[in-house]
């Protein structure tokens, strides 16, 4: 273990997975991981084209294109950035290019800001891509070595976003696990695609689908990410043979024995979240690992015997509520009843989330248990005196 | 689990100074985690930065509200920034200026130790960049980080003379303040 | 035919794909008229005009659409458009 910044950590793990091409546009907080990438590639340590570009629309089409040459190609964004990306990235989810990239969670402007929410990536839920979110640096690393495997795999082959929390994760340093390169080149066999371009045997990438073919494309992409959820699980169980750490699959519970209250949410927040609930006899936590595909049976039996749901995110549909909220909610309707479920929408643009607001969410849940609910939810660390 | 708030300005090193102590303490065998109050960078500005040492994985990741210690690398922010905000009761106060405690005259249930790093860091360093002479400072009056792992952090950064004179600056900050006294 | 993923095709369907029977009108050309210009040849977007030695200028009615391009260019005013007879 040693001490390092997040964006060292995925920076290292990038390099350790051999990427042919590297292509990205600094933007903070992302910007980090991109100068230790191209530091590496500048200093020799790490063998690849790094393609620098004028911008994130850009930087994901060359993604695609090295990776539809059968080349293994990285990206990493946030934000803004992330939105110019936008129809790249259904462009490489449809032609099935198992692209990995790091998405750096930002708030979207405007107003403008820098600091950290997760609207970014909850946007870009639908885009096709595996999103899978994690809680610390050391996820944030070893997550990224198991997208490849995942991603580039022939039953899935689908691109894949690491979401990590731009600043409390990127910024953070703290005791890391590095990943060796000869148990990387173990775990992870070189990119080996049944169909690459080549002048050899030329081909089209995303052709013109006519109404005769379209929602068949779709139907075979809804297919890949239904076996995506036991690729996901199986790799996760591999990973934690060979490097010993484990995250959980799609999902990971804490103290869920015996939960009366389950708060559930994705990303670094569970870490504020763990040293409350220590405390806190009948309250556990469901980690949202994968949020594409979502984990809808496991979410179903994790929570039945909950009493109540508080769903907790750094997003929200403006003229409803939180995504991650109506999504838990969809999951359980028709199967789980006697439950009562509250959103709460906390830390948009960078507000801390000190634990006093974890507290609160749990003090509101247990006047829902013996109440009943009132309010379905509400924003949390509003400041009411300058509205 | 301590918890220590740095509060200095942009250009100063407070960044690197809690990233260094975190890789210090991280070798003395405890766990340890630094992060910044994330803002848009800006030379001069208010800035802090955070850092967190104890027994177990450090979990959370709020700011520090309620520090043990606060280390001002810059007495110019009295007045401007609360830096006693949140300080614990029998929680220690260092903080970068030629006065003494009585001199300063802060009220709270905390300790208060000052250093005169500035003069340290111009004399021995030759330029007036405190961090290191503050990370000494830190090392002799909490006992947090040995003063050997901050040494040798230091050293492997800032290589040949420049990591060198940091060294000289940061023992003698040690101690001087080791000894109770303020310079 | 199944489908590949990622709507991946093999090239060359415009091989298979006979485009001449569009046409409403068709380009013929009057050889004595003919420079040798080539601009036919060069503006034609379906690369329908061919040339050898033996046979001059001449069209592969397989793939030619008649949209008169090569008529408009023609240097010579040799090709010339006639209704397609079906």
């Amino acid at each position: 273990m040693e001490v390092v910044e997040g964006s060292y950590a995925v920076a290292h793990a990038v390099k350790c997975c051999r990427p042919h091409v590297i292509s990205a546009y600094p933007i903070t907080p992302q910007t980090h991981i991109v100068e230790n990438l191209a530091q590496f590639v500048a200093d020799g340590e790490l063998e690849c084209e790094f393609v620098p570009v004028d911008s994130e629309h850009s930087a994901m089409s060359v993604a695609l294109g090295a990776s539809a040459v059968g080349a293994r190609a990285y990206s990493a964004s946030t934000s803004q950035g992330l939105a110019l990306m936008w129809e790249v990235l259904y462009n490489v989810s449809g032609m099935r290019l198992p692209v990995v990239m790091t998405a750096v969670n930002r708030a979207l402007s405007a107003p403008l800001s820098i600091w950290n929410d997760q609207q970014d990536t909850v946007g870009a839920r639908d885009s096709g891509w595996i999103q899978i979110y994690v809680e610390d640096i050391q996820e944030a690393h070893d997550a990224l070595i198991q997208a490849y495997r995942i991603a580039e795999s022939r039953e899935v082959m689908l691109p894949a976003m690491i979401c990590m929390d731009g600043f409390i994760l990127t910024h953070t340093y703290e005791p890391v696990v590095l990943a060796e390169q000869e148990e990387t080149d173990d775990f992870l066999p070189p990119y080996d695609p049944e169909y690459y371009l080549t002048v050899e045997r030329p081909l089209s990438f995303g052709c013109f689908a006519e109404p005769d073919k379209f929602m068949e494309f779709r139907y075979m992409q809804h297919e890949a990410m239904e076996r995506a959820r036991f690729k996901i699980k199986e790799v996760a169980d591999e990973f934690e043979r060979a490097f010993g750490r484990y995250y959980g699959d799609l999902i990971q519970g804490y103290n869920l024995d015996g939960a009366q209250i389950v708060l559930v949410t994705f990303g670094s927040i569970i870490g504020t979240m763990k040293e409350i609930v220590k405390h806190e006899k009948d309250v556990g936590i469901l980690k949202i690992r994968s949020y594409r595909p979502f984990p809808v049976k496991e979410v179903r039996e994790a929570l039945k015997d909950a009493r109540v749901v508080a769903v907790v995110e750094k997003d929200f549909s403006a003229g409803f509520e939180g995504a991650l909220f109506s999504d838990v909610k969809a999951a359980l309707y028709n199967h789980v009843s006697d439950l009562k479920l509250l959103g709460f929408v906390l830390g948009l643009g960078g507000r801390d989330i000190p634990p006093e607001d974890i507290s609160k969410i749990i003090e509101r849940s247990r006047v829902v248990m013996d109440q009943g609910l009132k309010e379905e939810w509400e924003f949390i660390g509003l400041r009411g005196e300058i509205l | 689990m301590k918890e220590l708030r740095i509060h200095g300005r942009g250009g100063q090193g407070s960044v690197t100074a809690a990233e260094i102590l975190a890789v210090a303490a991280f070798r003395d065998g405890k766990f340890s985690q630094a992060f910044p109050a994330f803002g848009a960078e800006r030379r001069g500005a208010p800035v802090m930065a955070f850092l967190r040492i104890g027994d177990e994985p450090i979990k959370i990741r709020s700011q520090v509200y309620e520090p043990d210690y606060v280390m001002v690398q810059d007495a110019t922010l009295i007045g401007i920034v609360d830096f006693m905000k949140g300080l614990k009761e029998d929680g220690i106060l260092i903080i970068n200026t030629p006065k003494s405690p009585d001199e300063l005259g802060l009220d709270g249930n905390f300790r208060v130790r000052t250093i005169n790093a500035t003069v340290i860091a111009k004399e021995i360093i030759g330029r007036p960049i405190v961090n290191t002479t503050m990370m000494g400072a830190f090392a002799a009056v909490t006992g947090e980080v040995s003063l050997n792992s901050v040494i040798d952090v230091v050293k492997e950064r800032f290589s040949g003379e420049v990591g060198e004179k940091n060294a000289r600056a940061i023992r003698r900050a040690y101690d001087l303040m080791a000894k109770g006294e303020s310079s | 035919m199944k489908l590949r993923i990622g709507a991946i095709a093999d090239p060359g369907t415009s091989i298979v794909n006979r485009t001449g029977g569009w046409r409403s009108e068709k380009p013929l050309i009057d050889h004595s008229l003919c420079i040798r210009c080539f601009n036919c040849i060069l503006y034609c977007p379906d690369s329908a005009v061919k040339y050898s030695e033996k046979e001059g200028i001449y069209f592969d009615y397989d793939f030619c659409k008649g949209c008169g391009i090569c008529a408009n260019e023609c240097s010579g005013r040799a090709i010339y458009m006639v209704m397609e007879e079906k």
